[in-house]
């Protein structure tokens, strides 16, 4: 974040005041969604429509969130300060398409929720993905960070999870193999394997750790 | 697979009979459907559908949601791929060929079938495999009347349909993604294909069919789900044992050879226990609904499965 050359009194303004910017920014795809859908746009399943993209929104942001890291080491733009902004939209985004699914799909049934969260895969593996989402947006904030320390690397790793499990979820949705669904999940395969050094050694370092206490 | 289902639409937003059959009669004695029928082409022509019966007591959907959201993979994955990449596909002249285990094998010029006087109007139910539906109002003969007319053999049992491989017309089918070997394929058991219900839609709305609902002529069987429904159907063939089926050989485990309509027996991926209702234009006011069993032709159905397992043969 130091090697950032912007400058001046009003860059300086922006670059404390950002996020009043930018998280508006963030919601303007689901303010346009809802919009959109109320004025007959979204065509004959405004429901259906207004869900998925919800989550495609959702999906976007984590890939995003995931790829400023790779972006920073491989083509030396640093925007890791933009992790969390994008991170946090990822997952309202994602309660969001829960609760549409929940709200306007299924309108409440209880019982078909259950079920579905009970017995179908490609449910529980969206379900799951929020689900590990919840706690770092909510470990997201300084005081956390200072607080849980190197567990808060750790703990945050778990994305990289809610990232597969998201993207199996994703294209699941699809009922053949298509364009949109190859798009992001090659996205996603090339920002995870970038990782893969990074993970490695995250996991020989735990490795030690663990062996060192053994012995 | 298509379209289908309940009133939910507001009466103001339904093309009003009277609307529609005085553009009926106003296009009959035009030079403009003259032209189009010179011309072999898509317009829209009237049909002399007469009222059939299961024609009372459903609302359909409205016509722009009919024509405007289908799933039709020759033209693309998308709901509105058909609507939009459909224009280049020429349904006329076309023969439909009715052959297999037949006495009389058929070749039924379709263009003719159009200006028939035996087009009946029958609005069905029709439920997406998707978990939506709408009431489509239909055009059409009954299939049994055209098997007749061939005199199947006392041996046929099942019935085989073939679509129509065109790819320079059908940008879907030079597609690398979907995975669906052409052409689409579809298949009921004879006494399916013979049941009064079972039809062969020619238009829709009193009109001859739009490309993107399976022009010029496409199987319509309301108590299954709607990809049963194969469209521009080229071939019709008998046969002693039972035929494969496109989405049964993509996913054998999410779609079988019968497909009826059954909220007890779930898609793996979701609840077939009710069905949002197409026709509502704001998100918000979106119906959800009950399925119900035989998409509401137990009465006419149920009897054909008598002693099946419908938890497995599904």
């Amino acid at each position: 974040m130091k090697a950032s050359r912007v400058s001046g009194k009003s860059t300086a303004f922006l670059r404390r005041y950002w996020h009043v910017v930018l998280y508006p920014l963030g919601f303007i795809p689901a303010a346009w969604l809802v919009w959109q859908g109320q004025s007959g746009e979204l065509g004959a399943d405004p429901v259906n429509v207004f869900e998925r993209s919800l989550g495609l929104w959702a999906f976007r942001f984590l890939l995003i969130c995931l790829a400023l890291a790779p972006m920073q080491k491989i083509i030396g733009i640093n925007l890791l300060r933009f992790r969390r902004l994008t991170g946090l939209l990822a997952f309202f985004y994602a309660v969001m398409h829960l609760a549409s699914y929940l709200a306007l799909d299924l309108q409440f049934d209880i019982s078909i929720f259950w079920r579905d969260v009970t017995r179908r895969p490609f449910i529980i593996l969206g379900m799951v993905a929020l689900v590990l989402l919840f706690p770092l947006a909510v470990t997201s904030n300084r005081i956390s960070m200072r607080g849980l320390k190197r567990n808060w690397k750790r703990l945050h790793r778990l994305v990289y999870v809610a990232a597969v499990l998201a993207g199996i979820h994703f294209f699941l949705s699809f009922k053949t193999l298509n364009s949109t669904t190859a798009f992001y999940l090659t996205v996603m395969g090339l920002v995870l394997l970038t990782r893969v050094p990074a993970l490695v050694s995250a996991g020989r370092r735990v490795f030690t750790h663990l062996g060192a206490r053994r012995s | 697979m298509a379209i289908f289902r309940y009133p939910c639409p507001a009466p103001s937003e339904i093309t009003p009979k009277e609307v529609y059959l005085s553009r009926r009669g106003m296009l009959g004695g035009s030079a403009i459907s003259l032209m189009a029928a010179l011309a072999g082409t898509a317009e829209a022509d009237a049909l002399k559908a007469h009222p059939g019966p299961y024609s009372g007591g459903l609302t359909p959907t409205p016509e722009e949601f009919v024509t405007g959201y289908n799933n039709f993979y020759e033209f693309g994955m998308e709901k509105d791929d058909p609507v939009s990449h459909a224009g280049d596909f020429h349904p006329l002249p076309w023969t439909l060929e009715i052959s297999g285990m037949v006495k009389k094998p058929q070749h039924i010029d379709v263009g003719a079938l159009l200006k028939s006087s035996d087009i009946e109007e029958r609005i069905y139910r029709m439920r997406c495999v998707e978990a939506w539906s709408m009431v489509i109002p239909w055009d059409g003969i009954p299939l049994a009347k055209l098997l007749a007319l061939a005199e199947p053999d006392s041996n046929a049992r099942y019935v085989a349909f073939e679509s129509v491989v065109r790819p320079s017309e059908m940008p879907g089918q030079s597609s690398a993604f979907s995975g669906i070997s052409w052409p689409y394929v579809e298949g009921l058991r004879l006494d399916e294909a013979m049941n009064p219900l079972t039809l062969l839609a020619v238009g829709i709305y009193g009109e001859s069919l739009p490309n993107q609902n399976g022009a010029p002529i496409r199987l319509v069987v309301p108590w299954k789900y709607g990809f049963k429904g194969i469209k521009s159907i080229q071939r019709i063939r008998l046969l002693d044992r039972q035929p494969p089926t496109t989405w049964n050989r993509l996913a054998p485990d999410e779609y079988g050879f019968y497909a009826n309509v059954n909220p007890q027996v779930d898609h793996p991926r979701w609840s077939q226990a009710s069905e949002r209702v197409i026709g509502s234009k704001t998100l918000f006011g979106t119906k959800r609904q009950p399925t119900l069993m035989f998409n509401g032709y137990a009465e006419q159905v149920a009897s054909l499965y008598k002693g099946m397992n419908l938890h497995e043969s599904f």
